[in-house]
C-alpha cells in the first residue's frame, strides 16, 4: 500500500523541471517532509500526483494502480492536494467552504453526517467560533487552517500539504504539524508535506525528501538527509545538526562565506 | 448554538431570501401589467387578466397581446441575463465581468445594424426575425470566439477578459462605421434598435425565452456545487476533482446563448447582468443554489421595475426600456449597498 512515483519527467515552456525522477514507494502511515531551495518543483511534483498537470512521461502509482488512468473524481477522492496559496475572494461562509469538501457534485443538501464531521474537523483546529465568518474577513492563517479542514474531512489516501505552515503563528505551527502527524498515524495515509521550516521537519516528518536539480537528491531520516552534503549543497549554505537534551533534531544553517 | 446548527439556520435563510424574491418579482409584475397608457382600475386588469370574455374586447387585447408580452418578456430576459451575468463573474472570478463587458451585447448591435443599414442578413431568415436573426448570429459568433479561444492552452482567464475587451471595441468602431455610412433614417433606427425596447416582445419570443431558460437552468442546477467550488479558485477546485475547463466550458455556451437571444430580442440591456448578481452577493452570498436564483429573480425585478417606470414617468409615453434600466437600477443598488453592511448575508 503506498505511492509510487517513476520515471517521472516534466517540463514548462522555458525550462525543464524533472526529467525521470523516480522516488522510493512512500508507504501508509508515514509523514514525509519534501525539503528543497525555492522553484525546485516542489509545487510542480504535488500537482502532477494531485493531477492538476500531466507529466510528459513516468507514472505515478496509488497502491498499484495508474493515477493517469482514474477518473478526475476518483483520484480527487484519493489525493488531496492543499496548495500553498488558500487566499480565497469567494462570499462563502467558512463553514460552506469546509462542507464543500464533502459535498459531492450532484448538488442538493448535505447530508447531516457530514454537517457533523465539518464540526468536529472545525473544533479540532480550534476554529469552531470561526464558522459563521465571511473566508475573505479570515486573517492568511486562519485561510490556512480553513484549508486545512478541507483537507481533514476529506478524509483522502494521499495527503499534498504545500507549505501547511507558512502563514501561522508559533503555537498553529507546533498544533497543526501535531494533527498531520496524529492523522498521518492513525489513518494510515500518505501525508507528504513541503516545508521551508527544518528544524520542523526534522520533529515531525518520519522521512525526509530532498529535491534538487529535477530528481530525489537524498532520501531517508532526517539525520541521514541533513547531514548528507547533498543538503547544503542544494540550499548553498553551511548544516550543523545538534540533538537537544530531549532527543530532538536541531538545525543550524550559515552562509558560506 | 453549534456550528451545525448555525449553518442549518443560515440555509434556511437563504431559502427565505429566494422565497422573498420571487414573491417580490410576483409583485413587480403585477404594478407592470396594471399600468399603461390606458387608464384601468387594477380590479379591471384583473378580471380580464382572469377571464378575457367578460371584459370589453379592448381591455382584453391590451392586457393579454400587450401588456403582459412585455412584463413576461421583461421578466424573462432580466432572468437570462441576470443567470448569465452570475456564471460569468463566477466562471472569470471577476465581479466586473458580464455578457455585455465581453462585447457579446456589441456584437449584437453590430449584426442588427449591418442588416439594417445594409440589408446583409447571414441566416435566412426573413420578415420580423431578419434583424433578431442577424443580432443573434453575431453574438453567438462572438461567444464562439471567446468559446475557442479558452481551448488554446496556458490561456489565463485575465486575458480571456482582455480578448473580450477588445472584441467589445472592434464591434463598437465597427458599429460606429457603419452608423456613419447611413442614412438619417437608418441611423435612426439603428440607435432606436440599440437602446433596448419590450416592444418588439411576442408570445412566439417569450415561447423561446422560456425554452432556453428550460435548457439552461436544469445545468446550472445539476452544477451547482461545482460552481460554488470554482468560485474558490481554479486549482482549488481542480483539488477538489472539479473538471474547471470542461464546467468553464458549459458554463460559457449557457451564457452565451442566454445572452445573445436576450439582446438579440429586446437590444442593448446593461446593467441588469453586472448588478443582478452583485445584490444576489450581497443578500446570499456566492453558494450557487442561492446565488444563481437569487441573481435571475434580481435581474427579473430590475427589468420589471424598468419597464414599470418607463410607462409610468410621461403619460401616454412608453420610454426604451435601456434608457430607463440603468436610471432605476443605480439609486437602488445604492441604496442597498449603504443598508446592507456585509456582515447581514448571513
Amino acid at each position: 500500500m503506498s505511492l509510487e512515483i517513476s520515471g517521472l519527467s516534466f517540463g514548462y515552456r522555458t525550462h525543464s523541471l524533472f526529467d525521470g525522477l523516480t522516488a522510493l514507494p512512500l508507504r501508509r502511515g508515514e509523514l514525509a517532509a519534501l525539503v528543497g531551495p525555492n522553484g525546485v518543483g516542489k509545487s510542480s511534483l504535488f500537482r502532477l500526483v494531485a493531477g492538476l498537470l500531466k507529466p510528459s512521461c513516468g507514472t505515478i502509482h496509488l497502491d498499484g494502480h495508474d493515477t493517469a488512468t482514474m477518473s478526475e473524481r476518483r483520484r480527487a477522492e484519493r489525493v488531496f492536494l492543499l496548495t500553498q496559496h488558500t487566499a480565497m475572494r469567494a462570499t462563502l461562509g467558512v463553514f460552506e467552504v469546509v462542507l464543500l469538501a464533502k459535498r459531492g457534485w450532484s448538488g442538493g443538501k448535505a447530508r447531516p453526517d457530514d454537517i457533523t464531521r465539518v464540526e468536529r474537523v472545525l473544533e479540532e483546529l480550534g476554529i469552531d467560533h470561526l464558522s459563521d465568518r465571511l473566508v475573505t474577513e479570515l486573517s492568511g492563517g486562519q485561510q490556512q487552517l480553513v484549508a486545512l479542514c478541507q483537507a481533514l474531512v476529506r478524509d483522502p489516501d494521499v495527503l499534498l500539504l504545500d507549505e501547511p505552515t507558512s502563514a501561522l503563528d508559533l503555537r498553529r505551527q507546533l498544533e497543526v504539524m501535531h494533527l498531520v502527524r496524529r492523522v498521518t498515524h492513525d489513518r494510515g495515509i500518505v501525508t507528504v508535506a513541503a516545508l521551508h521550516d527544518l528544524g520542523l521537519a526534522c520533529r515531525f516528518a518520519d522521512r525526509f525528501l530532498l529535491l534538487h536539480e529535477g530528481r530525489i537528491a537524498a532520501d531517508g531520516p532526517a539525520r541521514e538527509v541533513l547531514s548528507a552534503g547533498a543538503t547544503s549543497n542544494a540550499y548553498g549554505v553551511r548544516l550543523a545538526i545538534e540533538e537537544a537534551m530531549n532527543g530532538s533534531l536541531m538545525v543550524h544553517a550559515d552562509l558560506l562565506n | 448554538m453549534r456550528a451545525g446548527e448555525r449553518y442549518r439556520r443560515r440555509i434556511f435563510r437563504n431559502s427565505m431570501f429566494v422565497a422573498g424574491a420571487f414573491a417580490a418579482l410576483a409583485v413587480a409584475v403585477c404594478i407592470d401589467v396594471a399600468i399603461g397608457p390606458g387608464w384601468y382600475s387594477p380590479l379591471e386588469v384583473l378580471t380580464a387578466l382572469v377571464s378575457p370574455g367578460s371584459v370589453e374586447p379592448k381591455l382584453a387585447i391590451i392586457v393579454w397581446d400587450v401588456r403582459l408580452p412585455v412584463a413576461v418578456m421583461a421578466i424573462f430576459v432580466g432572468a437570462m441575463l441576470g443567470v448569465a451575468g452570475a456564471q460569468m463573474q463566477t466562471i472569470l472570478h471577476n465581479p466586473l465581468a458580464d455578457p455585455f463587458t465581453l462585447g457579446i451585447s456589441s456584437a449584437a448591435s453590430f449584426g442588427a445594424a449591418l442588416a439594417i443599414a445594409l440589408g446583409i442578413g447571414l441566416l435566412p431568415m426573413g420578415g420580423s426575425f431578419f434583424i433578431t436573426a442577424n443580432a443573434f448570429f453575431f453574438a453567438l459568433v462572438t461567444s464562439l470566439v471567446l468559446f475557442l479561444f479558452t481551448r488554446m492552452r496556458g490561456v489565463t482567464v485575465e486575458t480571456f477578459v482582455l480578448v473580450g475587451i477588445a472584441l467589445f471595441f472592434t464591434f463598437n468602431a465597427s458599429l460606429a462605421f457603419i452608423q456613419y455610412q447611413s442614412s438619417e433614417a437608418q441611423l435612426q433606427q439603428i440607435v432606436f434598435w440599440m437602446m433596448g425596447s419590450l416592444a418588439r416582445a411576442s408570445w412566439t419570443k417569450i415561447g423561446i425565452c422560456a425554452l432556453l431558460l428550460a435548457l439552461v437552468v436544469p445545468l446550472a442546477w445539476a452544477r451547482n456545487s461545482m460552481m460554488t467550488a470554482l468560485s474558490m479558485g481554479d486549482e482549488r477546485a481542480a483539488s477538489l476533482g472539479v473538471p474547471v475547463v470542461r464546467l468553464r466550458l458549459e458554463m460559457l455556451t449557457s451564457i452565451s446563448l442566454l445572452a445573445a437571444t436576450a439582446t438579440a430580442f429586446v437590444g442593448t440591456i446593461g446593467f441588469v447582468g453586472l448588478v443582478g448578481p452583485h445584490i444576489a452577493r450581497m443578500l446570499v452570498g456566492e453558494d450557487q443554489r442561492y446565488f444563481l436564483p437569487v441573481s435571475a429573480a434580481a435581474g427579473a425585478i430590475l427589468l420589471s421595475a424598468a419597464s414599470t417606470l418607463s410607462k409610468a414617468i410621461t403619460p401616454g409615453v412608453i420610454y426604451p426600456i435601456g434608457i430607463i434600466t440603468a436610471l432605476v437600477g443605480v439609486p437602488f443598488f445604492l441604496s442597498l449597498i449603504l443598508s446592507i453592511r456585509k456582515e447581514t448575508w448571513r
